[in-house]
């Protein structure tokens, strides 16, 4: 069975997952990108996700899932278990963020991260002029239902991995699917990092 | 045709059969039933353990109730454990009342049952049989063993004895020990048992079991299988037969008539010492135990992937318990599937209609 193309900014995190590595995906949904790195790069991956419909889903798929909440349970697996661990689109939603990012760089000897880019020109045109909370592509949902609670800009990413003495070993700013050329902070929907501690 | 294959199968090992507790069995029974066929490489086995007071009749008619196997929501044509691709072997366990050596078997040194002559059994005596009805069968490797309850402690235990002849392991509404209240219940089931003056220590006949004490002990056992969302839900404060109450101790509410019913028909088809023994190898049973507590070194060696799943309103083995042992895998690197599913019927929920636990089941096994 061919691979389904997957979603652009998982795509972008995919590409910097090296062949046969062992992963992590935290957050990891119905499985897709798990799915699409162990049919396409051999990958071992182990997923982590909060809801049970997706567990079935992805554990359906042959993949091995467990239901979880990375704000809590992260704290259960062994130091440097898998070359990369996965955080993709849910920084965002988790209660702490900076712990959590701690666990990634503490469990896996690569963390891949990617967030909503809350610096992106249209957030700061909505709140600039409209004095709104946006809804955006990548932010559909109003400010009160949203699960995403500790938003953040790239440039707020790049300064948190500072202090944390992270090491950004690779950055990528998407808008539409694409790197954006120029200012990431202003023109990126999407901000993937890839850290070592 | 082989007479090892096929329903209603029962074979006796010669030899000792040494139990971890320090007792000897002179010979070993079991009683099996096997569906489908084994694959010309062996590569096709699935091994179905059961639970406390269930048999090998999973997914072929119960001799004495009549009614359709255990599982057959499970097993079957058509469904995860489908005889058609598997060959699926389900074994009465060791101390079991349905064909299986246990306090009914005759004693050979006597002639007589060995009732409470029988030596005390752990768990891991029960899959140490199984693995000697396999090696009668001609199976060395495991394509999986899958297990609720009781079934799912076997399979769990399966993975740490045995490691190399497990591929995959399905462990269902299940815990790697048996807790304080796990114990307490059984300790009150057991009793009952004891305390009914039919029981004899033991002794008693065939045709004269202690019958009050045994469906005593099914009736606080079968409360525990249930929730109170289910029993609400089932029952509420409805009266049975009856427009109100009686002012007596007639069994005014449908609870109390239904449990009386499920205490009346179990006796019927289960052994009161065989309960007696069961119980007290689920109350021994702790993973940990031999490697300090710490259930991460219980599972150090495993060689298998693992499958769990858990229900929300399973108070008897609640989801803290398949979390504990996620968390003991995931700490010894072994491969680990695990979600908790959504149902009213509290323990008993892994052997009704589960059709997110079938989902689950059937992508983990053809992975």
């Amino acid at each position: 069975m061919t691979p389904l193309p997957l979603r652009p900014d998982l795509a972008a995190v995919a590409a910097a997952v090296p062949d046969g590595a062992r992963v992590l995906d935290i957050g990891c949904g119905d499985g897709q990108l798990l799915a699409w790195l162990r049919d396409t790069k051999g990958v071992e991956g182990r997923g982590i996700e909060l809801d049970a419909e997706d567990v079935a889903s992805a554990v359906g798929r042959g993949l091995a899932v467990v239901q979880g909440d990375a704000d809590t349970d992260l704290a259960d697996y062994p130091d440097d278990g898998f070359d990369v661990v996965i955080l993709s689109n849910a920084l965002q939603a988790m209660q702490r963020p900076a712990a959590v990012l701690a666990q990634l760089v503490r469990i896996g000897r690569h963390a891949i991260v990617s967030f909503p880019n809350f610096g992106h020109w249209r957030v700061r045109l909505s709140l600039t002029l409209g004095g709104r909370m946006p809804v955006t592509r990548s932010l559909p949902v109003s400010w009160h239902e949203t699960p995403n609670i500790h938003f953040c800009t790239i440039s707020d990413f790049e300064a948190l991995a500072a202090d944390m003495g992270l090491t950004v070993e690779r950055r990528a700013g998407l808008a539409k699917g694409r790197q954006v050329a120029i200012w990431p902070n202003l023109t990126a929907e999407t901000g993937v990092f890839v850290l070592r501690r | 045709m082989d007479q090892r294959f096929g329903l209603d199968r029962s074979i006796t090992l010669p030899g000792d059969f040494a139990l971890a507790g320090g007792g000897v069995l002179p010979e070993l029974t079991i009683a099996y039933e096997t569906y489908g066929s084994l694959n010309a490489n062996g590569t096709n086995a699935v091994l179905i353990c059961h639970a406390l007071t269930l048999d090998q009749y999973v997914a072929s008619a119960h001799p004495r109730t009549g009614k359709p196997g255990w599982w057959t929501r499970l097993v079957g044509p058509g469904k995860p454990v489908d005889p058609e691709d598997w060959f699926v072997i389900c074994a009465n366990v060791l101390g079991g009342c349905m064909g299986s050596t246990g306090p009914t078997s005759l004693d050979p040194q006597s002639g007589q049952p060995f009732a409470m002559r029988f030596p005390v059994i752990t768990i891991g005596d029960m899959v140490a049989a199984q693995a000697r009805l396999l090696d009668h069968l001609g199976v060395g490797t495991l394509a999986a063993v899958i297990g609720g309850s009781m079934g799912g402690m076997q399979a769990l235990t399966w993975a740490v004895t045995h490691p190399a002849r497990v591929k995959k392991v399905v462990a269902i509404a299940t815990a790697a020990r048996h807790s304080a209240q796990n114990i307490a219940f059984h300790e009150v089931g057991r009793q009952a048992i004891m305390a009914d003056p039919m029981w004899l220590g033991g002794q008693y006949a065939a045709d004269a079991p202690p019958a009050a004490g045994l469906a005593v002990a099914r009736m606080a056992a079968h409360i525990t299988y249930l929730s109170e969302e289910g029993l609400t839900e089932k029952f509420g404060r409805r009266l049975q037969n009856r427009d109100a109450v009686s002012f007596g101790f007639d069994a005014d509410f449908q609870v109390e008539s239904y449990l009386r019913h499920q205490g009346l028909s179990f006796v019927e088809r289960f052994d009161a010492n065989s309960y007696l023994y069961i119980t007290r190898a689920m109350d021994y049973f702790d993973l940990a135990e031999p490697h300090g507590g710490n259930l991460a070194r219980a599972f150090a060696g495993v060689q298998s992937r693992f499958c769990l799943v858990s229900f929300t309103s399973d108070w008897l083995y609640p989801t803290a318990e398949s979390r504990r042992i996620v968390r003991a895998l995931n700490a010894a690197g072994a491969p680990v599937s695990f979600v908790e599913l959504e149902s009213p019927f509290g323990h008993d929920a892994f052997l009704l209609d589960a059709p997110e636990m079938n989902r689950v089941i059937n992508g983990f096994l053809t992975a």
